[in-house]
């Protein structure tokens, strides 16, 4: 097998293993597999600039919530049914994510870092200051009538797991071919060496600005979805934490690879949920794991297999 | 009350924020201007540092100041000495790798919250400041009889709030001096201008990372002492001075400690002025939205080199 089908099978095979799990695993464990597909496409959104063009950017949330406020505002005060929503989710995501890569891409390293810090943190205050419309922290629900795509009930579990399933296979596969075409080529090569990818002719500015849009798209395509499925959208989802979550998973998982972030968002589930079932110090749990990976296994755990195992891993 | 004295007063509490704010974000940036570290668990550290403050008072009779001195002295050195440790531990295990450093500061700040949490307990518990006089203050106008000088009612400060501005241009006038003229000082920026060569000249680079990460918590404990007879000690409390310090540490320009101080008094007394006279949140909105505009297009921050 040549590796680019070796790595076609790895996907199709994460594919299908998601896909039976749903019949195998007990009820809770789909549900929770169903958020961590959401989150995963949130995870593979971050990667995509993070692990693939070496942007660190602590705003991500900001890109979450446009997706999440697009749709569920869109919804609230206009009426609209679930499919114009999620476009209008999207087109938010797009825009935001267009005009803070703009202005965020003047700087690079630990500014960038600090710009989206600061432009997500403006978004997450203007949530709290519009309360009337978004009911600040509090948040607001989204009718389980205003839930039904193409007369699919997503708040049906059935209906949830699938939707996230396909959510999440289109994200990944679209991913997994992204980054080996000549456009993901050329952002790994300004990954590796900015300056050298200038020399060699590239447009970096606009390639880095057109990597920001599509991975603050798909994360608000996450934001979207997440409310969509779970019926729920609030403040708390634009806060610092939502942002230094997906840098996490992606550490975790391993930057720069394609599983990565689905292995991330599983590992640091299950490793909450599991630990806050046995203590309450869930997070000392939680810190202690982080250390030890940082030490251990600092390509994070898909990059330690790809680099012991799997050299083909894309 | 006018608008004089108003401004006045909120440009005093403002001088209070910043003074806080000065020695936060200045170990923050000694922290980045030699070890290139950006350290997450810095918050943390200034967390810390007030909850040992009020564990020390809480031990201690007697007059309040008893409490607040040793506290001044204990806090800084046990934060210090840990951060050190957790240097040795863990920082120079995965050799200040950028991406590993921040994940394992992260993980780090989870550690210690959640410690805290368990020891502590969720309450916010206040220290006693060692001395709180009222301190009535004048104002002058040029009226109808010329000039004159009045107290109008509420225009005041506490003289803690005062100490704790003093407090801070003493430590940090000190820090400026052990930095510019002694052999510790020379040694610092030696490792921050060329960590190896100062390695070939014989310079403990090591220690040096380890002591520079002491130093930047230690100094995040002062600050925390400083201001918990002001606010309470709680557990989550370094979420915000964390975002703060950031703020003033790339405003300033990354690791330059003028423009830090600098940064800090901007930041402090802005954020006094515009809370004072609009909302606070659409004061912080704007502010934020500020800081963002100014990096975008003065990257570099205030007083930093360019880049490149």
């Amino acid at each position: 097998m040549t590796d680019s089908q070796r790595s076609n099978v790895l996907h199709l095979g994460v594919i299908a293993l998601l896909a039976v799990a749903f019949f195998i695993l007990p009820t809770y464990h789909v549900g929770n597999l169903s958020r961590i597909m959401v989150l995963a496409v949130y995870a593979i959104g971050y990667n995509f600039l993070f692990g693939y063009t070496g942007l660190l950017s602590l705003g991500h949330a900001l890109f979450f919530a446009a997706g999440m406020y697009g749709l569920g505002l869109s919804m609230e005060l206009f009426d609209l049914t679930s499919a114009p929503a999620l476009a209008i989710g999207l087109a938010s995501a797009l825009t935001i994510s267009a005009v803070i890569g703009f202005l965020a891409l003047r700087t690079s390293g630990v500014s960038f870092m600090i710009v989206t810090l600061m432009f997500a943190q403006a978004g997450y205050l203007s949530i709290l200051y519009f309360g009337t419309y978004t009911r600040g922290d509090e948040g607001f629900v989204i009718q389980q009538a205003d839930r039904v795509m193409f007369g699919l009930d997503l708040s049906n579990d059935t209906a949830r797991y699938f939707a996230a399933l396909v959510l999440f296979s289109i994200c990944f596969l679209a991913i997994a071919r992204l980054v080996q075409s000549p456009f993901g080529r050329t952002l790994i090569a300004i990954r590796e060496n900015e300056e050298r990818a200038r020399m060699l002719g590239y447009n970096t500015v606009a390639h880095k600005l057109k990597a920001v849009v599509i991975s603050g798209t798909i994360s608000g395509l996450a934001g979207a979805a997440y409310a969509l499925l779970f019926g729920y959208a609030g403040a708390t989802f634009a806060t610092v934490q939502y942002s230094i979550f997906p840098l996490l998973w992606v550490l975790l998982g391993g930057a720069g690879t394609t599983i990565g972030p689905l292995i991330g968002v599983i590992f640091m589930f299950y490793l909450i949920d599991l630990s806050s079932s046995i203590t309450s110090a869930y997070m000392l749990i939680a810190g202690v794991v982080l250390v030890l990976l940082t030490l251990f296994a600092p390509q994070g755990l898909a990059g330690e297999l790809r680099k012991r195992v799997f050299k083909w891993m894309p | 009350m006018d608008f004089g004295p108003h401004l006045l007063l909120a440009s005093l509490e403002g001088a209070v924020t910043a003074a806080i704010l000065a020695l936060t974000a200045m170990g923050l940036s000694i922290v980045f201007g030699v070890m290139r570290v950006v350290n997450v668990a810095h918050g943390e550290f200034y967390m810390l540092g007030a909850v040992i403050a009020w564990w020390v008072t809480s031990l201690i009779g007697g007059h309040p100041a008893i409490g607040f001195i040793l506290a001044l002295g204990i806090a800084p050195l046990v934060v210090g000495l840990l951060a050190a440790t957790a240097d040795k531990l863990i920082l120079q295990k995965i050799n200040y790798d950028p991406d590993r450093t921040i994940v394992a500061t992260i993980g780090l700040l989870y550690i210690i919250q959640q410690t805290t949490l368990m020891t502590f307990g969720p309450d916010a518990r206040p220290v006693q400041p060692p001395f709180n006089t009222r301190l009535a203050l004048p104002w002058f106008e040029y009226g109808e009889n010329g000039f004159a000088m009045f107290w109008p009612w509420g225009l005041s400060i506490t003289s803690y709030k005062l100490f704790v501005i003093i407090a801070a241009i003493g430590i940090l006038t000190a820090l400026w001096l052990v930095i510019t003229r002694s052999k510790i000082g020379l040694i610092m920026r030696a490792t921050q201008l060329d960590s190896e060569t100062a390695l070939a000249f014989g310079v403990p680079v090591e220690r040096v990372y380890m002591w520079v990460f002491g130093l930047g918590a230690g100094l995040a404990a002062v600050g925390a002492v400083l201001v918990v007879p002001i606010q309470q000690a709680h557990y989550l409390m370094g979420h915000d001075p964390l975002l703060l310090a950031f703020i003033t540490v790339i405003i300033g320009g990354l690791g330059s400690l003028p423009g830090t101080v600098i940064a800090a008094i901007l930041i402090g007394m802005s954020d006094g002025i515009i809370s004072v006279f609009f909302s606070p949140t659409l004061a912080k909105i704007i502010a934020t939205l500020v800081v963002a505009m100014v990096l975008a297009f003065r990257p570099q921050g205030l007083l930093g080199r360019s880049a490149h």
